[in-house]
C-alpha cells in the first residue's frame, strides 16, 4: 500500500492546450493518504475518471507529477506502478474459466501456482463465485461478469492502491449493498489505499472516510461525509449532495444580517468589512422551518416521498425547499424561518467564512 | 392453439420463388438431367444412369485435379490467414493512417479476376515482366510456363496479393470493435503483448474469422478466372484444378453428361467441406 500523492496535476484530452476550457483536469494538488478509503464525488464529465485514469497510468498527465510514497511514478507504465483497478462495466477474458480470469493478473506476474489457488479460492469465496469457478466466464450474467472484475481488482495483496471506477453501476440495488460493504469491510481488514469513483452520493458517503468532490475538472472540497453535508465549501457541493440539494439565493449582506428581496434574515456571524456586498446564501432543505414565524411564503407543491415530506415554495419570486415531518401540519398562511446553524454564506460560488 | 392459419400469404413470397428457380433450381436441375444421360448431338439424349458418376469417381484424373484444389486452398489458407491477422494487428487504430490504409486494402478487391490474372500473366512473364525478367537476371530459374513449382508460386503469390485484404478487413473490423477498456484492464493484469492476442483480441474476432475462412476456401476450392489466365492449367496438368478441367471436358470435349456428373459431384463436396468448416469453428470453444 502507498500513499498515492497528486502533484499540480493537470490534463488536457486535446494537443495544444491554451485556455483553461481545454482542460479535462485543472489543477489536482491532492494527497491520497496510505490506507485511506476515499470517494471521488462528481457529475458525469467532472475529471473523475481522469484523474483515475492518471494515478493507474492508463493516461500520462500533460502536466504535474504523481509520486507513490515519495518515489515520482509519473513516467512509469500501470504495470510497473502495480496497481488495481476495476471498470465501470465489466471486463472479462472470456474464453477462460472463472477461476483462471481471477488468477490471471496473478499468473501475469509469475506468481508460485500454491499462492495463486489459495488467493484465488479467498476472493472466490469474497466475491461469492465458488460456485462457479470452473464455469467458462462467457455465459454468466452481467453481475456475475463485474463480480469477477472486481475480483480481478482485489485478487493481488501487494498492489500499491485499488482503484473503483463506478463498478456497481451494472449491479442490482440489493448486491450492490453487498458488495459495498464487502469492500468496506476488505479495506478495514488489510488497509488498502482505495480510491472510488462515482456519481451516486450514497455510494460516495457510505463507501469513504474522505469524499473529494470534483466539478469541472477541480476538486471543490475534501471532507467526511457530515462535513460536505454541514459546511459545503462550494454551492456546487451544496447542490449535488443531499436530496434534495441546498437552496442557495442572491443575497445582500452587510455585518449580520442578509436581505433577500424585501425581507431581511439574521447570520450567525458577521461578514468582515462595513459595507454591503453581493453574495449567496444557502441553507439545506432540512434547516428551513415552516411554521408561523419568519416571512410569508407561498406554497407550491408538498411531495409526500415516504418518511418526510419535500415542500416547493417561493419567497419573494425565490425557490425554497424544506423538508418537513411526515405529520407536520403546514398552517394556512405559512410563514417561513432559516435556522441559523444551517446558513452559509457564499461569495462567487466559494463559502465565506462568517466571524464572531 | 387456435392460430389462424392463413396460407394466402405464400402468394407473397411467390415473385421470390420464382426468382429463386429461374436462377439456381432450374439450372441445376438441367445439370442433373444432363448427368444421368448421353447425347450425340442433335438434342438425342440417351438414358445412362449412373454411369457417368462411377466414372468420375473412378477416373484418377478427377481426384487428382482434386488433390490439387485442396493442396491450393490448404496453402492459401495458411498463408493469408495469419498474415491477414498481422497486418490487421498493425494498421492504425485512428488519425489520418485509417483511412488510407483501408482505401490501399480494398484497391486488390475491386479488381476484376481476369484483369488480377492478365496483371500476373505479365508481370511473371520472363521476356518483359519485372517480376520474370527480375528473377532470371539475378540467376534465378523462374519460368511458370515450364516449371510447375514456379507455375504453383506465381498462382499463390497472386490469389495471396489478391485476397489477404479481404482478412485484413474483416479481422480489422473485428479488432476496432473492442473496447477500450479491455485493453486497459489487461495493462492493469500487467498482460504480455502475447496474452493480450492469445486472451482478448483473438477471442473477439473469432466470429470474423470464421466468416473470412469460409469466404477464401470457397472461395478458393472454386477458383477459375485467375489460374486460367496466367496458366490455363499448365504446364502439362501441374495447375489444373476442377473447375478447369470442368471447363475442359464440358466446352472443349462438349462432354456434356460427365462433365455435369462433376459439376454435381464437386458442387456436394464444396457444401460438405463448407458445412464441415462451419460445424467445426461455431462449436469451437462452446461450452458442453
Amino acid at each position: 500500500m502507498a500513499r498515492v500523492e497528486c502533484n499540480h496535476i493537470r490534463h488536457a484530452y486535446g494537443a495544444n492546450p491554451t485556455s483553461p476550457k481545454d482542460y479535462a483536469l485543472k489543477e489536482v494538488n491532492h494527497i491520497f493518504e496510505d490506507g485511506g478509503a476515499y470517494a471521488l464525488l462528481g457529475p458525469s464529465g467532472c475529471g473523475k475518471t481522469t484523474l483515475l485514469n492518471i494515478i493507474s497510468g492508463l493516461l500520462h498527465p500533460s502536466h504535474g507529477e504523481l509520486r507513490f510514497d515519495g518515489r515520482d511514478v509519473t513516467n512509469l507504465s500501470t504495470q510497473e506502478r502495480n496497481i488495481a483497478q476495476v471498470f465501470q462495466f465489466p471486463v472479462i477474458y472470456d474464453t477462460m474459466t472463472v477461476y483462471d480470469n481471477l488468477a490471471f493478473p496473478l499468473r501475469n506476474r509469475s506468481v508460485p501456482e500454491a499462492d495463486v489457488d489459495r488467493r484465488v479460492r479467498e476472493t472466490l469465496e469474497m466475491t461469492g463465485l465458488s460456485d462457479m469457478a470452473d464455469r467458462r466466464a462467457r455465459g454468466l450474467t452481467a453481475d456475475q461478469k463485474q463480480k469477477i472484475s472486481l475480483g480481478r481488482g482485489l485478487v493481488r495483496h501487494d498492489v500499491n492502491a485499488i482503484l473503483f471506477d463506478e463498478p456497481l453501476t451494472v449491479i442490482d440495488p440489493h448486491m450492490k449493498w453487498v458488495l459495498r460493504s464487502q469492500l468496506k469491510q476488505l479495506h478495514r481488514r488489510f488497509g488498502y489505499t482505495m480510491v472510488y469513483v462515482t456519481h451516486d452520493q450514497t455510494e460516495a458517503l457510505t463507501f469513504a472516510d474522505q469524499v473529494v468532490v470534483m466539478y469541472e475538472g477541480e476538486i471543490v472540497q475534501i471532507g467526511t461525509p457530515a462535513e460536505l453535508f454541514e459546511r459545503p465549501r462550494h454551492t456546487f457541493v451544496g447542490y449535488f449532495i443531499g436530496s434534495p440539494g441546498m437552496n442557495v439565493m442572491p443575497v445582500s449582506v452587510s455585518g449580520r444580517s442578509a436581505r433577500l428581496g424585501s425581507q431581511t434574515i439574521e447570520l450567525p456571524g458577521a461578514l468582515a468589512g462595513e459595507t454591503s456586498v453581493d453574495a449567496e446564501l444557502g441553507i439545506r432543505p432540512e434547516y428551513v422551518r415552516i411554521g408561523t414565524e419568519g416571512f410569508p411564503a407561498t406554497i407550491r407543491k408538498v411531495e409526500d416521498i415516504g418518511r418526510h415530506k419535500i415542500v416547493r415554495a417561493t419567497v419573494d419570486g425565490h425557490e425554497i425547499a424544506a423538508i418537513v415531518g411526515e405529520n407536520a401540519e403546514i398552517p394556512s398562511e405559512p410563514k417561513i424561518a432559516f435556522d441559523p446553524a444551517g446558513i452559509n454564506i457564499y461569495a462567487d460560488s466559494w463559502r465565506v467564512e462568517l466571524g464572531g | 392453439m387456435d392460430k389462424p392459419w392463413n396460407n394466402k400469404a405464400w402468394f407473397m413470397v411467390l415473385p421470390v420463388l420464382v426468382l429463386v428457380a429461374f436462377s439456381a433450381v432450374i439450372p441445376l436441375m438441367t445439370v442433373v438431367n444432363y448427368s444421368v444421360q448421353d447425347t450425340f448431338g442433335n438434342n438425342v439424349f440417351f438414358w445412362v444412369g449412373t454411369a457417368w458418376y462411377e466414372d468420375i469417381l473412378a477416373s484418377t484424373r478427377f481426384w487428382e485435379a482434386m488433390g490439387r484444389n485442396l493442396a491450393f486452398s490448404a496453402i492459401i489458407l495458411a498463408i493469408q490467414i495469419p498474415l491477414g491477422i498481422f497486418v490487421a494487428l498493425n494498421m492504425p487504430r485512428k488519425g489520418w493512417g485509417v483511412p488510407v490504409c483501408l482505401v490501399l486494402m480494398a484497391l486488390p478487391l475491386l479488381i476484376p479476376w481476369n484483369v488480377v490474372g492478365t496483371i500476373w500473366q505479365v508481370f511473371g512473364r520472363i521476356d518483359i515482366g519485372l517480376l520474370g525478367y527480375t528473377m532470371n537476371s539475378l540467376g534465378i530459374n523462374y519460368n511458370y510456363v515450364s516449371d510447375p513449382v514456379a507455375a504453383w508460386i506465381t498462382l499463390v503469390l497472386m490469389d495471396v496479393w489478391h485476397w489477404t485484404s479481404l482478412v485484413v478487413l474483416l479481422c480489422y473490423a473485428g479488432l476496432v470493435s473492442i473496447p477500450d477498456a479491455y485493453y486497459q484492464a489487461a495493462k492493469i493484469d500487467g498482460a504480455s503483448r502475447w496474452a493480450v492476442f492469445r486472451y482478448i483480441q483473438l477471442p473477439k474476432m473469432n466470429r470474423v474469422l470464421l466468416i473470412a475462412v469460409l469466404l477464401r476456401f470457397m472461395d478458393s476450392f472454386m477458383t477459375y478466372t485467375e489460374p486460367f489466365v496466367v496458366t490455363g492449367g499448365g504446364p502439362g496438368n501441374s495447375t489444373t484444378f476442377l473447375s478447369i478441367d470442368l471447363v475442359k471436358m464440358a466446352i472443349g470435349q462438349f462432354d456434356l453428361g460427365p462433365a455435369a456428373a462433376m459439376s454435381i459431384v464437386y458442387f456436394l463436396i464444396v457444401l460438405l467441406l463448407s458445412w464441415v468448416f462451419y460445424t467445426v469453428m461455431t462449436n469451437y470453444g462452446r461450452d458442453s
